[in-house]
């Protein structure tokens, strides 16, 4: 069974929470996580509400896997309608709470309405209470989690909170939990924050233990862990380089947006890659990795633990930023580095830092950073608005300064905190966004991968490469090498990434063991744990349904076919250097391919044979 | 030949396998919470030190406890619970120097390692053996019981 | 060589164990004025709430256990004790001759001057025997008063709460367990107790009881009359010296003993509650009366008494309470030492608390509500003296993070460890 068959719900508006059994009808047809959750809310609200009204709702969801033995089985996701896009947002996180709130008893938390005033919600198994939350508004996530810390004298309790960014309205706010992991994308942590909820701290000591067929569960995770042991992804390349293996590669292949994608090499990239954070550094002796870390369950580790160089400018007299925490991922790296032209390491890591302490999306936040720094450049935006600062490419002070800003939600900050569309728009040059969709771009440069510029356009939560990483293919070569330059069979590959990509999301398990593990690895394990007939037919089958839902879930927003594009910029400006030189990205000769591979007539609408197929 | 646990702690990614094997075995559930292996964060140094009973030779918590519900096992030198005898006082998890055995308020009575009978799980489901089950005059163990003896004296 | 043990408590048994232990041919004599095999005093509340049976609050399992280990179980009383002669009475007027002797007679509950205490109906608890009436008498519904809310009434307490009985705790002091925890735990105890619908009236006496119609009524101080059933006295102990009037040993609150354990006699040792051993903390001598100390006092006194020298550094004391599912705990010097440093947080409606105690850089005495996980190693941190350095600081900051302080401190380890 493996699910709780427990949904918490919490009515903000009224004070009041209630329990109700899952929906197991809708578990088997959408799985749990991304799937279920986006079910839930396509039901629950109306699609056109107001992102941060009452209207929408939050959902904390886990999935089947989340919670047990099966080797990253600790994921969560924050499904609602995001402020950003105004399409479905599901941002994913690792980290601990997830299987914490499963561990206590619950599949997912259901936040309706809103709060009159500032709380936090605490469970500690079947003790749930709404308690007022006073005293950690307007601080920021570690503050809050330190309070809370104290406050139930339990080093143990699990937390996710936002910062002062979400309070503020900062439009790509996460919801930070553990510290440093976090349901990074999309305002999740906007819309908690417009509810009022400041934090959910969890403890959950009654585990998981409703295991379908117990011996055949831990047969498959076995199985499951040698795999990925034995890969050499998910068995060296994440556990040493961490997703930071990438930088370099993705250089070479040509597909490194730089500064704010006019560029599709860094010539700083080795200086900010996986390889520079192993390195010692001068002043101290110290490498800037401390170690790799784990998410609960998982058997890869990939999570980078850091600490920054203490005679750097940004934390030199600031001790509370000594300590280790948590460290550079490759999109963060990129997005903070070689989209702003930063290429000192340091300066990366505490702007890091900074994010996670007050809950931002570092890709959202560097690539509307790297469009503000092209705004100055062409001087749209001066020094009147930044109040003095230079806002030039490659400042890693103006970097430092962007991110306190944003992240306390001061100053030009709050301008910064729109996003890259809206502060294009509000400073008269739209066409500089990096964005589908609202949403900014990931580290890859869809003139360089072609594959991704369909990934990009085509995706239900706007530009994202979680939700096709067909770099996997197109660069990397698993399942199988394909051509990055070739736009012939991406749509089928996009497609058949995106419903692989669904089915993996929605069952508490991490995205990347999908560099070892196929479903035919996965099915398996859920089919041991949940019962049922879940194959890898079945579960990509159940992708394709996940995927169409929140397709419809968008439509119904008001977005349409209109939405699904690039900006100009990476459609007619051609790469200048590097293997993709003279290409831009061909997405006319994908998309209509697309929506026919997809069972989508010409508007990008499910025909009604693609629904009933379905069971929609 | 005995045989212990070895922990390098400088191995370890914190991702609790240990623990969910650990809970498993002995409650069958996956439960940090109920596990007799725990892991310990030092979130600002980046390191993670899990962390069990050592089965001391003069074990504090069986010569406290005032029912003899914690015994020898003869077989793996471990200090066992019998559940069934103990009746819950809890002085054994305040004689524990180490803080290694703990009280469950669901079921009243404690709970400790016993080496899961000689086979111990944690040991197998650690993904980069930072937890070994080896011999007990290996460096490793000499290091825990010497740690242990400067403790009690 | 022939062994002789006055007392067949745990002290008195753990001795004889190691005494066995240390020289397989000594000759074992245990003597034990109780009709009942050796018990455990510790394990009559879970007696009392059914939880065991008699056989359960027994020291050792086996029916053979002191056969098997070649010791002499005598049941009878010791009346005298003539050192120099090397020779005891006892109440039957037999004569027992000894190489080396341990005292091992515990403690009986105080007997405050109460008009009226002797009164059927009012018990103590401290024997199986005592157990067994209260077990009788103290039936679901009727009302029960308890006098002291020390550690062993509070102990009494949860039980007598389980039975289902209307309790009534009275307690002189101005908090619970007043020599355990500090006014904020005391005093948050109590409230968990009274939230549980148990009365309980700090800062108030007993001044007489009274019988009234085959019940009981209880005058109070504040001048209030309690009708009761059955009246618990648990108002303190005091080490059983009596019979060693005339012998020459020196006392004071219990047996004045060296760091061997070795009474002014040295043929003459002394273990458990009626010893007055070195105190861990304060490195004075002191009565602890609490099980681990009498089970290292046993231990270390049978290891010099088969010539083994063996020092006692002293017991920490330390106690742990279950007060109707809210756990205490306290450790060495909890109410803190002149100078030093102290680290609380306190969650009056979670009923949490904890209170750490430091001299320098050492943990010296801790208490704690709410606290099941690593406890014991406050005791670890206590009894090691371990120089915290800088995780010092970090308690004095946040002091629940206590074993990540103990491993920070002991194992520098880590994959940069040697860099950090
Ligand atoms: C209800 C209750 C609960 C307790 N709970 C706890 C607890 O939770 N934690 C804790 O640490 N401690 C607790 N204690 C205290 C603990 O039981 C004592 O510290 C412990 O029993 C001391 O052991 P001992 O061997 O020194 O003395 P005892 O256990 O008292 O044994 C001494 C024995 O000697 C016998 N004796 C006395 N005089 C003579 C004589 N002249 N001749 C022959 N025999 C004699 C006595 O009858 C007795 O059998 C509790 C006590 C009670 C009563
Ligand atoms: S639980 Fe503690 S006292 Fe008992 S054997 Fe283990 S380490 Fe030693
Ligand atoms: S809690 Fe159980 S095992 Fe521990 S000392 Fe008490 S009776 Fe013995």
């Amino acid at each position: 069974m493996a699910w709780a068959n427990n949904v918490l719900r919490v009515n903000l508006t009224e004070g009041t929470t209630s329990n109700e059994p899952l929906n197991m009808e809708w578990a088997g047809l959408y799985l749990g996580q991304r799937g279920l959750a986006t079910k839930y809310l396509a039901e629950e609200i109306d699609p056109k509400c107001d992102a941060l009204g009452s209207g929408n709702k939050l959902i904390m969801t886990t999935g089947p896997l989340t919670g047990t033995m099966a080797s990253t089985g600790g994921r969560y996701s924050v499904v609602t309608k995001s402020p950003l896009t105004g399409a479905v947002a599901c941002s994913n996180s690792g980290g601990f709470i997830g299987a914490e709130l499963k561990a206590a008893g619950y599949d997912m938390i259901i936040f309706e309405g809103k709060s009159p005033r500032p709380v936090y919600l605490y469970v500690e198994n079947d003790k749930v209470e709404i308690a007022p939350a006073d005293e950690i508004w307007g601080q920021s996530v570690w503050a809050a989690d330190e309070w809370l810390h104290k406050k139930y004298q339990d080093p143990l309790l699990r937390i996710a909170a936002v910062g002062r960014a979400a309070e503020k309205g900062c439009l790509y706010a996460a919801v930070v939990n553990d510290l440093h992991r976090a349901a990074g994308r999309s305002g999740v942590g906007t819309v908690m924050a417009s509810k009022n909820l400041k934090a959910v701290a969890v403890r959950g000591t009654k585990g998981v233990g409703n295991i379908k067929d117990p011996g055949a569960f831990m047969q498959a995770v076995n199985a499951g862990k040698k795999v990925l042991a034995e890969n050499a992804v998910t068995g060296q390349g994440l556990p040493t380089y961490g997703t930071q293996v990438l930088m370099n590669v993705i250089n070479e292949v040509g597909a490194m947006p730089t500064r704010n994608m006019r560029e599709v090499q860094f010539e700083g990239a080795s200086k900010i890659s996986a390889e520079a954070m192993h390195e010692p550094r001068e002043s101290d002796g110290k490498p800037n990795l401390v170690t790799n870390a784990g998410c609960f369950g998982c058997t890869i580790a990939c999570g980078r633990i850091s600490t920054i160089d203490r005679g750097h400018f940004s934390i030199e007299n600031k001790p509370q930023y000594w300590g280790a925490s948590g460290g550079l991922e490759y999109e963060a790296a990129w997005a903070l580095g070689s989209d702003t032209g930063v290429d000192d390491i340091d300066a990366l890591t505490y702007a890091n830092f900074i994010c996670n302490e007050d809950g931002i999306d570092p890709i959202s936040f560097g690539a509307t950073v790297a469009a503000a720094m092209e705004l100055y450049q062409i001087g749209a935006i001066t020094k009147e608005q930044t109040g003095g600062v230079e806002l030039k490419f490659g400042s890693a002070e103006a970097l430092a300064w962007a991110t306190e800003v944003t992240c306390r939600g001061e100053g030009f900050g709050l301008d910064l905190g729109m996003g890259s569309k809206r502060l294009c728009e509000k400073y008269g040059h739209p066409d500089l966004s990096m964005t589908v969709k609202g949403q900014e771009f990931p580290a890859y440069d869809p003139r360089g991968i072609q594959g991704m510029g369909l990934t990009y356009a085509t995706s239900n939560r706007g530009a994202c490469h979680l939700r096709s990483y067909t770099v996997s293919s197109e660069v990397m070569g698993v399942p199988e090498k394909t051509d990055p330059l070739v736009t012939e069979g991406k749509p089928e590959l996009v497609k058949a990434f995106q419903d692989a990509t669904s089915i993996v999301d929605s069952s508490g398990l991490c995205v990347f063991t999908t560099f070892a593990w196929t479903l035919e690895d996965i099915a398996p394990q859920v089919a041991a744990a949940c019962g049922g007939d879940w194959t890898a037919e079945s579960m990509l089958e159940a992708g394709e349904r996940i995927w169409n839902l929140e397709r419809e879930f968008n439509l119904a927003a008001g977005l349409t076919a209109a939405d699904d594009t690039l900006p100009k910029r990476l459609l007619t400006e051609p790469a200048q250097t590097g293997p993709a030189k003279g290409n831009v990205n061909r997405l006319h000769e994908m998309l209509p391919k697309y929506y026919e591979v997809r069972g989508w007539n010409e508007q990008g609408v499910p025909t009604d044979e693609t629904r009933q197929r379905l069971s929609l | 030949m005995l045989r212990a646990l070895q922990i390098e702690p400088e191995k370890c990614t914190g991702c609790l396998q240990c623990e969910l094997a650990c809970s498993y075995q002995a409650e069958g559930v996956f439960n940090p919470a109920k596990s007799r292996i725990k892991v310990f964060t030092f979130h600002d140094e980046g390191r993670f030190i899990p962390y069990t009973c050592t089965q001391c030779s003069e074990a504090w918590c069986m010569h406290a406890c005032p029912v003899e519900a914690i015994v020898l096992n003869e077989e793996t030198g471990s200090k066992d619970v019998l559940a069934d005898v103990c009746v819950g006082c809890k002085v054994c998890t305040i004689a524990c120097p180490f803080g290694t055995v703990n009280y469950n308020q669901d079921t009243k009575v404690v709970y400790k390692c016993d080496l899961c009978g000689g086979d111990p799980e944690c040991a197998k489901a650690c993904p980069t053996a930072a937890i070994t089950y080896v011999d007990a005059d290996h460096t490793g163990l000499a290091r825990m019981r010497a740690h242990a003896a400067a403790s009690a004296n | 060589m022939q062994h002789v043990i006055i007392g067949a408590g745990p002290a008195g048994v753990i001795a004889a164990e190691t005494l066995r232990k240390t020289d397989p041919s000594c000759s074992i004599k245990l003597i034990g004025d109780e009709t009942e095999p050796p018990y455990s005093r510790m394990a009559l509340p879970y007696y009392l709430i059914d939880d065991i049976d008699e056989a359960g609050t027994y020291l050792r399992k086996s029916d053979t256990h002191y056969e098997d280990l070649d010791i002499e179980i005598i049941r009878d009383r010791a009346a005298s004790v003539d050192p120099d002669a090397h020779t005891l009475e006892l109440e039957s007027g037999a004569t027992v001759n000894f190489d080396k002797l341990l005292i091992a007679t515990g403690s009986h509950p105080i007997r405050p001057p109460i008009p009226g205490l002797d009164s059927p109906g009012v018990h103590s608890c401290w024997t199986l025997e005592d157990g067994r009436n209260i077990a009788q008498n103290a039936s679901k519904g009727s009302d029960v008063i308890l006098m002291g809310a020390g550690f062993i009434g509070c102990i009494i307490l949860e039980a007598l709460a389980e039975r289902g009985v209307n309790l009534t705790v009275i307690e002189m002091e101005d908090r619970m367990v007043p020599r355990m925890m500090n006014q904020t735990a005391g005093n948050l105890i109590k409230q968990w107790c009274l939230d549980k619908g148990v009365s309980v009236l700090t800062s108030t006496r007993v001044e007489a009881i009274e019988q009234d119609a085959g019940r009981l009524s209880v005058k109070l101080d504040n001048g209030e009359q309690l009708g009761a059933d059955v009246v618990i006295s648990a108002t303190g102990v005091r080490a059983n010296t009596g019979f060693l009037e005339g012998s020459g040993i020196e006392t004071d609150f219990g047996v004045l003993v060296n760091d061997r354990l070795q009474s002014s006699h040295p043929d003459v040792y002394a273990a458990g509650d009626v010893c007055q051993g070195r105190d861990f903390s304060t490195g004075e001598f002191s009565v602890q009366a609490i099980q681990p100390t009498a089970a290292d006092h046993g231990r270390i006194a049978a290891m010099n008494m088969c010539g083994r020298d063996t020092r006692h550094q002293g017991s920490v004391n330390m106690n742990v309470l279950d007060t109707m599912g809210l756990v205490s705990t306290s450790y060495g010097l909890w109410m803190g030492v002149e100078g030093g440093e102290s680290a609380e947080l306190v969650d009056a409606e979670g009923y949490r608390y904890i209170s750490l105690q430091f001299q320098d850089d050492v943990l010296v005495g801790a208490q704690a509500l709410g606290l099941t996980n690593h406890v014991g190693v406050l005791r670890g941190l206590i009894q090691t003296k371990l120089k915290l350095g800088k995780w010092k600081d970090h308690l004095l900051h946040d002091p629940t993070r206590i074993m990540e302080a103990y491993l920070g401190a002991t194992q520098s380890i880590g994959h940069n460890a040697a860099l950090l």
